[in-house]
């Protein structure tokens, strides 16, 4: 677990001070994937590196397994960032060494024997998918393939933790779908502490259970990434809610819905952490005599299940209608029933 | 050849050259120590970097500022004492040897200075994540990722060594600017001062083929 307590960076510059994180806590399970969001200038960029204390913290404590990492001094610093992998938004790889020479660097540095660190460097390969291309150096490889030669990198002394700044924000979005999924890979595989900060909120929906929303260095929101997604408080929360779900405006009007649509029953099926019942519109037709038109909807699959609402238009037998609902009603889907026709 | 070039003696003109080339790769080895260390300690010192040290800072940047204003001539005057203390004479090419190097150290010095800077930040960052120790940084990260830089360095630096001891051979140093000078100008032997031309310009030329190449070679960008 990962304990962070009124973390604070303040920078000063000649006759200003700015506080660029301002009394943050948190509590970060073993195992989970934790996301931090936020626009530029938020202030996640230094938090993150408050954690390896790439930034020194002007006060506060970060606990990583119970080790106070704010308190260790500059030697014992450098043993515990060898547990404390990181990879990073330009992957800042060294380009006078090839692939595995970059893999085998903190290897290195951490005192592994040549043969035993040649060894692990070839499984880290094959973990990141880079079998083959051991030789290249990085000016020969695409930018999801160096972004998985730092992730092997990070990779390489067993870390507890990993930290992810911005690291799929120079990727194009197969690329970093590609590279997000390797993370939830070996985030499963390892049982690794992953923290990620981002401006893009479907990183959060794609791989994240946890997420803290940061404004002005301080954190205004956060809670399971479904619970967020479901029930936005905070204004710039709704807008990162919006760029994965659209804007509520968006989505019909009960108004618009009933002048276009006047026959049979309108509803309103809302998902919400749903693994069990994403079939339920085939099961629901199968089962009854009824017809079911789907009128629009809007479904994102998150690590928790699926979460969004669907909107569809019933039709048939009054009976065989009023059974269909009371089965959904029976299941976890929420259903309203938006007009009667 | 005898018609063409009546005043040259072959002997001497090989000696001289010889004389020319030791003057250069040894000062030249000088340089590259003394130069990286300056370099290396302006990089280190400077506001935000690893050893961020205001007093070092302001020696080594004052130091290879004020070397590097000293005309090189003037400067072969201002060391004579410690030439003379060092060696007990002030001629001869190894003589000339302590007026090279600190000529041409602090010039060297800067452009090690400049190609440390042009390491990438994030580079040097992720190495400090690793838990890399500052030695490691140092010969690892910065000395390792700058070094087509340094090497193109070293042979702007090497010819311009090469001037200089022309220079150092107007004051009896020896090499091809000495000969040029004693044998060829003061006599009006003009001959030998445009052989002796020819050989300067051939062996600049040389050093700097040797020079891309290395850098071609080494830079994997």
């Amino acid at each position: 677990m990962i304990v962070i307590e009124q973390l604070s960076k303040i920078f000063k510059t000649n006759h200003q001070e700015f506080k660029a994180v301002d009394n943050m806590s948190l509590k970060i399970e073993k195992g989970e994937i934790f996301g931090v969001i936020g626009y530029s200038g938020a202030g996640k960029s230094t938090f993150i590196r408050l954690i390896n204390r790439l930034e020194e913290p002007t006060s506060g404590t970060v606990e990583i397994e119970g080790q106070n990492v704010t308190g260790l001094s500059k030697h014992d610093l450098r043993i515990k960032r060898q547990e404390i992998g990181m990879i990073f938004q330009h992957f800042n790889l060294l380009w006078s060494r090839t692939v595995e020479e970059n893999i085998a660097f903190p290897l290195e540095i951490a005192g592994v024997s040549k043969g035993e660190s040649a060894k692990r460097v070839q499984e880290l390969i094959d973990l990141v998918g880079l079998t083959g291309k051991e030789k290249n150096y990085p000016s020969q490889l695409s930018g999801g393939q160096k972004q998985r030669v730092g992730i092997a990198r990070a990779l390489a002394n067993n870390p507890k933790v990993l930290l992810c700044d911005e690291a799929t924000s120079a990727l194009d979005p197969e690329t970093t779908d590609a590279i997000l999924g390797l993370l939830v890979d070996i985030n499963e595989k390892l049982g690794l502490t992953i923290i990620l900060i981002t401006h893009e909120m479907h990183v959060i929906q794609k791989i994240c259970h946890n997420v803290a929303v940061m404004e002005s260095g301080r954190i205004v929101e956060q809670g399971s990434v479904l619970d967020v997604f479901s029930y936005p408080k905070m204004p710039v929360t709704k807008k990162f809610v919006e760029q994965v779900m659209g804007k509520p405006d968006d989505e019909l009007t009960d108004d618009l819905l009933l002048e276009h649509i006047s026959d049979g029953h309108i509803l309103k099926l809302q998902f919400v952490k749903e693994t069990a019942n994403q079939a339920i519109i085939s099961e629901v037709a199968k089962k009854y005599e009824v017809d079911v038109n789907i009128i629009q909807g809007n479904i994102k699959q998150t690590q928790e299940g699926a979460y969004g609402s669907l909107y569809v238009q019933m039709t048939g037998e009054l009976t065989a209608v009023e059974d269909a609902l009371q089965f959904i009603r029976s299941t976890s889907v929420d259903v309203e029933v938006i007009s009667h026709g | 050849m005898a018609n063409l070039f009546p005043n040259i003696n072959w002997m001497d003109l090989i000696f001289a050259t010889g004389e020319t080339l030791y003057m250069t790769l040894v000062a030249l080895v000088g340089t590259l120590i003394l130069g990286t260390i300056l370099g290396l300690l302006i990089y280190l010192s400077a506001p935000g970097n690893l050893w961020d040290n205001k007093v070092i800072y302001s020696i080594t940047a004052g130091v290879v500022n004020i070397f590097r204003a000293i005309p090189f001539i003037i400067l072969i005057f201002l060391i004579l004492p410690l030439t003379v203390f060092l060696f007990g004479t002030f001629r001869g090419p190894t003589a000339a040897l302590p007026a090279l190097i600190l000529g041409s150290a602090p010039f060297y010095g800067r452009l090690v200075e400049i190609a440390l800077r042009e390491v990438d930040h994030g580079v040097i960052e992720a190495a400090k994540a690793m838990g890399a120790k500052s030695s490691t940084i140092i010969f690892k990260v910065l000395l390792k990722e700058s070094l087509p830089a340094l090497v193109s360095g070293l042979t702007v630096t090497a010819i311009a060594l090469i001037g200089y001891t022309a220079v150092a051979g107007s004051i009896g140093a020896g090499g091809l600017g000495d000969y040029a000078y004693f044998y060829g100008f003061t006599r009006r032997n003009m001959d030998i001062v445009y052989i002796c031309t020819l050989l300067i310009v051939i062996i600049v030329f040389v050093f700097q083929f040797i020079g891309d190449i290395v850098t071609k070679k080494i830079d994997k960008r």
